[in-house]
């Protein structure tokens, strides 16, 4: 076979076709790919519009993560000279290095939102070094004083608070007093939502307890599936999350007849009769007060804008989903009472003496955390009443 | 839902996946074994599993008739077979590298065309009551069988009887361990390895349709989780006779839901351990199996040739 070099007509001919239709697929399944799409959403009405770029890891509309960060984006797109550019399924690799060059190269943006934890380390530390004049504003909370460049920005939001007021509500309606939390990985932010939660709950009725199932990984359906079935035969009735997309597990809550409270963006029309409330981000909110600084002619560089921005439901972070059918009038009076207090900044979650579900002290008596307090970002610990482990 | 399970939670829960998810895997890997005996390998049926997901839910979604959607997924699948079998037959191409490129391929139209599906949610697949002699919610819940897994159910030994006892099926066994015996008593091994293909492909669709109209019945772009390369593998587990592959999907199912019914009675550590069981178990049981004197009992003599 190999010795032979010599082709029949027929055999180039083949050769030609298979070459081509080969050629065809193969560019049809690069050009599929949706990586590369940016689209202009808006124009501005100035003469020179602020172009504002945001990338996301997954879909737009995801009922989930990203698609929190896509309403914040249409919603500072309809101010008046601003123009989003867009770019959705950029996954945590060199790619969003492309997607960067490209948006400051070709679409002139001067100001960054790459919205993705994995984005920050190395990808936006390196191309914030190459462009010093545009600003990068990463949502995670990562920047560190002295390290990472100047033009490079960090914001979060407190949202346990938000999961705190859900626990409120699910204390309220959990008939079993047994509440499940379906959890990707054991990491601070993970942990602090599932013991605000539990604590929001424990609040109401001191013998609640949330079991939480972790998954291992931010996007599993059919485990995150498999969760919450486990959790309705053993007699839970109300289910959160912390997964990428919490779609799965509020329609197989749905799909159970138990209670959910969503997580991120709103996910009431999936499940319309056990919705009760859910913690969503309100990115809106801080990209507008972003925008503001930066007409004001405030810069990171400058110092006008400062390296990391938090904030909770007081500083207009998070939202909660309009409450379900099912949710009682109690249950809503002591939410509201509870999200005023937070409103007022006199709550505070973490005070002492506080135990994990070990019996080991974890803030000793006397000693109360504010929401701003780094030690509660190195949180490695499940409170009293959850049922789970936090060591894989 | 007033009493809670307890610890008789486990075996259910376990039961219950089992009747729930392992349809994807029993299909994919029907089509799998189909495939393979007639002497190629398509691995590109995890590609073939997103797009039938795909195509079932925007199907669905549009027509508002989930069966119509299963239809479509596994027509979907076909047209991903037939360039699988027209290229992977062509002189000194080489089938795992085209089945490679199809999983590119057809997870990156699923993606594309997929996008606007993401967020509405389509008509889920009616699910047959089994469970109306318990008074436990649980056990009814378990007891929703849907409709296609006993499709595949009564798939798998008719598969094995084709094989056996058919003449058709002796032609796919005859291309897939001899392609010169099958040449010489006048069978075209180009049709008949495209058919086996594109049926295989078909069956795989069938198994995306599942996916996303049933269990966990919605459209993502991580909806299959690698159960599609999984099914593929478990043609091997199984030796490549249907009725096996029935076993091991089941097997692959169940062990989906090990992890977090352990937890959810409170077994909270080791989870990541649990939930690599079946990777444990099935390299157990290959390296238990394996000789170096012979090839594997049961594989087509002329597999990837």
């Amino acid at each position: 076979m190999s010795q032979r070099i010599y082709l029949s007509r027929r055999q180039v001919v083949r050769g030609l076709l298979a070459t081509t239709a080969f050629g065809v697929t193969a560019k049809l399944g690069t050009g599929c790919t949706p990586t590369p799409e940016t689209q202009a959403t808006t124009a501005g009405s100035g003469d020179n519009p602020l172009v504002i770029g945001f990338i996301y890891v997954g879909p737009k509309d995801d009922y989930g993560y990203n698609q929190a960060h896509a309403e914040g984006a249409a919603g500072i797109a309809q101010l008046p000279g601003v123009r989003v550019v867009d770019e959705a399924n950029v996954p945590e690799t060199t790619a969003v290095e492309e997607s960067m060059r490209n948006m400051i190269e070709e679409d002139g943006v001067t100001v960054l939102f790459p919205t993705s934890f994995g984005y920050y380390d190395p990808h936006i530390l390196k191309i914030a070094q190459e462009y010093p004049e545009v600003q990068f504003f990463h949502c995670g909370g990562l920047y560190q004083e002295g390290v990472h460049p100047d033009n490079v920005g960090s914001y979060f939001g407190y949202i346990d608070e938000a999961q705190y007021i859900a626990g409120v509500v699910a204390g309220h309606t959990s008939q079993t007093g047994r509440l499940g939390f379906v959890a990707a990985k054991p990491i601070p932010q993970v942990l602090r939502n599932i013991n605000s939660f539990t604590l929001g709950a424990r609040s109401v009725d001191p013998e609640m307890t949330t079991q939480v199932i972790f998954t291992g990984d931010w996007a599993l359906p059919v485990r995150e599936a498999e969760a919450t079935n486990s959790m309705a035969d053993q007699g839970i009735d109300v289910v959160t999350c912390h997964v990428d997309s919490p779609k799965v597990v509020m329609e197989t809550a749905q799909k159970r007849g138990i209670f959910c409270s969503g997580y991120h963006a709103n996910q009431a029309e999936l499940a319309p009769q056990g919705y009760l409330t859910g913690a969503e981000w309100d990115w809106t909110q801080v990209y507008t007060n972003y925008v503001e600084m930066i007409r004001a002619g405030k810069t990171l560089q400058n110092g006008g804008i400062p390296h990391l921005v938090r904030g909770g439901l007081q500083d207009g972070f998070l939202k909660l989903s309009p409450y379900g059918n099912a949710v009682s009038a109690d249950a809503k009076q002591s939410a509201d009472a509870a999200k005023a207090e937070f409103m007022d900044g006199d709550m505070i979650v973490y005070r002492g003496e506080m135990k994990d579900n070990t019996g080991k002290v974890v803030i000793p008596a006397g000693k109360n955390f504010q929401q701003q307090d780094q030690e509660l970002e190195k949180m490695n610990w499940l409170v009293t009443g959850v049922v789970g482990n936090v060591s894989s | 839902m007033d009493q809670a399970l307890g610890w008789w939670g486990v075996p259910l829960a376990i039961a219950a996946g089992t009747l729930r998810g392992s349809a994807p895997f029993l299909f994919v890997s029907l089509g799998e074994c189909l495939t393979e005996k007639s002497g190629k390998i398509n691995l590109g049926l995890e590609g073939t599993l997103l797009i039938g997901a795909m195509s079932a839910y925007a199907i669905a979604y549009l027509t508002g008739s989930p069966w119509l959607g299963v239809i479509t997924a596994g027509v979907a699948g076909m047209m991903l077979g037939v360039i699988h079998g027209w290229l992977s037959q062509q002189p000194r191409v080489n089938d795992v590298a085209v089945g490679i490129a199809m999983i590119i391929f057809g997870s990156g139209i699923a993606f594309f065309l997929g996008k606007p599906f993401i967020q509405p949610s389509a008509p889920p697949l009616p699910a047959l009551q089994f469970g109306a002699w318990s008074n436990l919610p649980q056990v009814q819940s378990a007891l929703q069988i849907s409709p296609l897994f006993l499709l595949g159910v009564a798939i798998a030994p008719l598969m094995q009887w084709f094989f056996r006892s058919t003449r058709w099926g002796l032609y796919i066994r005859a291309v897939g361990d001899s392609p010169d015996a099958a040449k010489a008593m006048g069978i075209s091994i180009f049709k008949v390895r495209m058919l086996c293909i594109v049926a295989g492909s078909f069956l795989a669709g069938i198994g995306g349709a599942y996916l996303s109209l049933y269990y966990p019945g919605s459209w993502n772009e991580r909806i299959s989780g690698g159960q599609g390369l999984m099914a593929v593998a478990l043609v091997i587990f199984a030796r490549w006779r249907p009725m096996q592959c029935l076993y091991a999907s089941l097997l692959f199912g169940g062990a989906q839901a090990i992890g977090p019914a352990l937890q959810s009675v409170g077994i909270d550590s080791y989870y990541y351990l649990f939930n690599a069981s079946p990777y444990i178990l099935t390299l157990l049981i290959m390296i238990l199996t394996c000789s170096p004197k012979r090839t594997l009992n049961g594989a087509p003599g002329a597999l990837g040739q």
